[in-house]
C-alpha cells in the first residue's frame, strides 16, 4: 500500500553521505602512495606491489560509489545543490584515485628507481600533495553540516576557511614541485635519459594530484555559491 | 415517509457500516502520512506515534472537527431541491460513501497516491450532479473547496519555508546553536499550542459554545489561547531541562545536540499534525455518515441540525481501529524512508502543514492533509534544507487528482443508481 504513498516517494537518497564515503576512498588511495614510495626507494618490489594492489581495490571500491551515486541521481531530484556541480564535484574527486593508482603503476611498471638526492624532495613533496587531498576530504565532510544550517551563516564561512588553506596548501606544492623540477634538471646529465622523460612524469603526476584536491574545494565553492 | 419506515434501520446500519469503513481507510492510511514525518525523524517511536494519533485525531475531529463535516454533510448540496424527496440524499450519501471507499481500495492495492478528501468530494459531486440534477450542486462551495486544494499545500509551503528560515537565522547559523535552540524552541511551542486552541474557541467550538450559551469575543479567544499557548510552552521547558547536550554524538556531527533539543519540539508538532488531520479528515466518513442519520430520523432535509455525538465516536473509534490494524505498518515504512528529515525540518514541515490544516478545519473546507504535507516539506526543501526531494511525486500527486474526481463521481453514480433501484 505504501508504494504509491506520496510522502514515502517525496524523499530520493541523500547524495552527501555517499559523496563523503567516496573521497574517503580516494584520499585512501592518494595516502597509499607514501609507503608505495618508501618500498619503491627501499626496492622492495614486493612490497611495493601489495601496495599498488592496495591502491587498485580501493580505486575500483570508489568508482562503484561513483557510479551508485550516479544512478541514485535521476533528473527529477530537488537538491540544495545543484546536481550538475555535484556530478562535476564527484568527477573530480574520482579522478584523484585515477592519478594516484597511475603514479603508482607508471613506477611499479617500471621499477623506477628515484635518485638518492631527489628522495627526500620526493617525499615532501608528496606529502604535501596528500595533504591537500586530505584538507579537501575534510571540507567535503562539512557538507552534512552544511545541509543542517541549509548552506547559510556560519557554516559557510566556515568551509570557505577551509577551502582558503587548502589553496595555501596547494601553493606550496607548487613551489616544492618548482624546487624538486630544478633539482632533477641539474642531475639530468648523469641519469639515463628516459628515466629522466618518467621522473618529470611522476613529479607532474604528483602536482596534478594537488591541483585535482583544490579543484575539489573550487567546485565545493561552486556548490555553496547558488 | 415509508421508504424511511420500513428500511430506516437497515439504512443506518448501511451507513455506519460503510462510514467506518472510510474512517477505517483513513486510520489505516492518512494517519501514517501525518505522523510518518515525526516517526522518520526518530523524535517518536511507531508506539508513542500511535498513542498520540488515536489521541489528538479524536481530540481534533471532537473538537475542531465540526465545519468540516458540516460542509461535507450540507454545503456540497444544495438542500433546496432535495425537500421532496430526501431519499436521494440517503441514497446519494450511501453511494458516495461505497464509491470512496471502493475506489480507495482499489487505488491503494494499485499503489496511487489519492486523497480520501478528493475522493469523497467527488463522489458526492457526481451523484449530485448526474444523478440529481447539475442545479443541485452548490458549484460556487465546490470552487472554494478545489482551489483550497491547491492553495493549502502552497500556503503551507510558505509558512513552512519561513518557519525553517526562522531556524536558520534564530538557531542553526549562530554562534551557539544549542543554547539558542533552548532559548527559542519554548517560543514555538507557544505557537503551537496558540493556534491549536485559538481555532478550536473560534471555530470548532462554536456548535458546543451556543447549545451551553456561552459566547466569547476574539480578545477572549485570543486570551485563552494565548494562556493556553503558555502552558504547553512551561510544559515544554520543563521536558527541555532534560535534554543535556552530548559530546560525544557532537563530535561527528556538531549538531546532533540541538537535533534533540527539536525532537522535544516535535512531539508538540506531532499532536498538532494529529489533531489538524482529526479536524478535516474525519468528516469524510462521518459527514455523509451524519447527513443520512440526519434525514433518516427526521424523515425530512433538515438545513443545519446538531451532530450526534456517537457519529464522531464512530468515526474517532474508526480511525484507531484502522491505526491498529493496519496504520502502524504503514507507519513504519513511510517512517523508515524519510529518515533525512532531522527534527529540525519535520518540525517546521509539520506545523507549516498543521496550521494551514488547522485553518481549513476552521473555516470548513476539506483539504488533503498528505497533500498540504507535501507542499510543507517542499517549503523546507525551497530553504535548502533538505538534501534530495524527489520532485516526480509532485506530478503523480496532480495525476491523482486528474483521475480520483472523476473515478470517485462515476463510481457513486453507478452505486446511486443502484440504491435507487434497490430500495425503490
Amino acid at each position: 500500500m505504501a508504494i504509491g504513498n506520496p510522502l514515502h516517494n517525496l524523499f530520493g537518497k541523500s547524495p552527501i553521505k555517499p559523496l563523503q564515503e567516496h573521497m574517503t576512498a580516494v584520499v585512501q588511495c592518494a595516502e597509499a602512495l607514501q609507503a608505495f614510495l618508501e618500498a619503491s626507494i627501499a626496492d622492495d618490489w614486493v612490497a611495493a606491489e601489495e601496495v599498488y594492489d592496495r591502491i587498485h581495490a580501493t580505486e575500483r571500491r570508489a568508482d562503484e560509489l561513483k557510479k551508485q551515486l550516479r544512478l541514485h541521481m535521476p533528473n527529477g531530484l530537488f537538491m540544495p545543490v545543484s546536481r550538475s556541480d555535484l556530478l562535476e564535484l564527484l568527477s573530480v574527486q574520482d579522478h584523484i584515485a585515477n592519478q594516484a593508482k597511475d603514479i603508482a603503476g607508471l613506477m611499479l611498471g617500471r621499477q623506477m628507481r628515484i635518485p638518492e638526492i631527489l628522495q627526500d624532495a620526493l617525499k615532501e613533496f608528496l606529502g604535501a600533495s596528500i595533504s591537500a587531498t586530505q584538507q579537501a576530504l575534510k571540507a567535503i565532510n562539512e557538507l552534512d553540516e552544511l545541509l543542517e544550517t541549509g548552506f547559510t551563516g556560519s557554516e559557510v564561512t566556515f568551509v570557505e576557511e577551509l577551502i582558503e588553506q587548502l589553496d595555501e596548501l596547494e601553493n606550496r606544492t607548487d613551489i616544492l614541485e618548482r624546487n624538486i623540477r630544478h633539482q632533477l634538471f641539474q642531475l639530468e646529465a648523469t641519469l639515463a635519459p628516459v628515466d629522466v622523460v618518467f621522473l618529470y612524469q611522476i613529479i607532474d603526476s604528483v602536482g596534478e594530484l594537488a591541483d585535482l584536491a583544490e579543484r575539489v574545494g573550487g567546485r565545493l565553492q561552486l556548490l555553496l555559491a547558488r | 415517509m415509508a421508504l424511511f419506515a420500513e428500511f430506516g434501520q437497515t439504512l443506518i446500519i448501511l451507513a455506519c457500516v460503510l462510514g467506518f469503513f472510510m474512517a477505517w481507510g483513513v486510520g489505516a492510511n492518512d494517519v501514517a502520512n501525518a505522523m510518518g514525518t515525526s516517526v522518520g525523524s526518530r523524535a517518536l517511536t511507531i508506539r508513542q506515534a500511535i498513542g498520540i494519533a488515536m489521541v489528538f485525531e479524536f481530540l481534533g475531529a471532537y473538537l475542531a472537527g465540526g465545519e468540516v463535516t458540516s460542509t461535507i454533510r450540507n454545503d456540497i448540496i444544495d438542500p433546496a431541491l432535495l425537500v421532496d424527496s430526501p431519499e436521494l440524499l440517503v441514497f446519494g450519501m450511501l453511494a458516495s460513501l461505497l464509491a470512496a471507499g471502493t475506489w480507495l481500495l482499489f487505488a491503494s492495492m494499485k499503489g496511487w497516491p489519492v486523497s480520501t478528501t478528493h475522493s469523497i468530494v467527488g463522489a458526492i459531486v457526481g451523484f449530485a450532479a448526474v444523478g440529481i440534477s447539475p442545479a443541485a450542486v452548490n458549484w460556487d462551495k465546490i470552487w472554494t473547496i478545489v482551489a483550497s486544494w491547491v492553495v493549502s499545500p502552497l500556503l503551507a509551503g510558505v509558512i513552512s519555508y519561513f518557519l525553517f528560515r526562522s531556524v536558520q537565522t534564530l538557531i542553526l547559523n549562530s554562534a551557539n546553536p544549542f543554547a539558542n535552540a533552548k532559548r527559542y524552541v519554548p517560543f514555538y511551542m507557544f505557537g503551537v499550542g496558540f493556534l491549536i486552541a485559538m481555532i478550536t474557541l473560534l471555530k470548532g467550538l462554536k456548535h458546543v459554545f451556543k447549545d451551553i450559551g456561552v459566547s466569547m469575543s476574539f480578545a477572549e479567544c485570543a486570551l485563552y489561547s494565548a494562556l493556553f499557548g503558555a502552558v504547553i510552552c512551561l510544559l515544554g521547558t520543563l521536558l527541555l531541562s532534560r535534554v543535556k547536550k552530548d559530546e560525544v554524538a557532537d563530535r561527528f556531527n556538531r549538531f546532533a545536540s540541538v537535533e534533540r533539543v527539536f525532537a522535544v519540539l516535535m512531539i508538540f508538532t506531532a499532536c498538532s499534525m494529529a489533531f489538524a488531520h482529526g479536524s478535516n479528515d474525519v468528516a469524510n466518513a462521518v459527514g455523509p455518515l451524519a447527513a443520512v442519520v440526519n434525514v433518516v430520523k427526521t424523515g425530512a432535509v433538515a438545513g443545519k441540525a446538531s451532530m450526534p455525538p456517537w457519529i464522531l465516536l464512530l468515526g474517532g473509534m474508526g480511525i484507531v481501529v484502522g491505526l491498529a490494524t493496519y496504520g502502524f505498518k504503514v507507519m513504519a515504512t513511510v517512517g523508515k524512508k524519510i529518515t533525512e528529515l532531522t527534527p529540525s525540518r519535520g518540525f517546521a514541515a509539520e506545523l507549516g502543514a498543521a496550521a494551514t490544516v488547522v485553518a481549513a478545519s476552521g473555516i470548513g473546507l476539506p483539504v488533503s492533509t498528505t497533500h498540504t504535507l507535501v507542499g510543507a516539506v517542499l517549503g523546507v526543501g525551497i530553504a535548502r534544507g533538505i538534501a534530495a526531494i524527489n520532485l516526480r511525486v509532485v506530478g503523480t500527486i496532480f495525476m491523482s487528482w486528474l483521475i480520483t474526481l472523476p473515478a470517485g463521481a462515476a463510481l457513486s453514480i453507478v452505486f446511486f443508481i443502484l440504491f435507487k433501484a434497490i430500495f425503490s
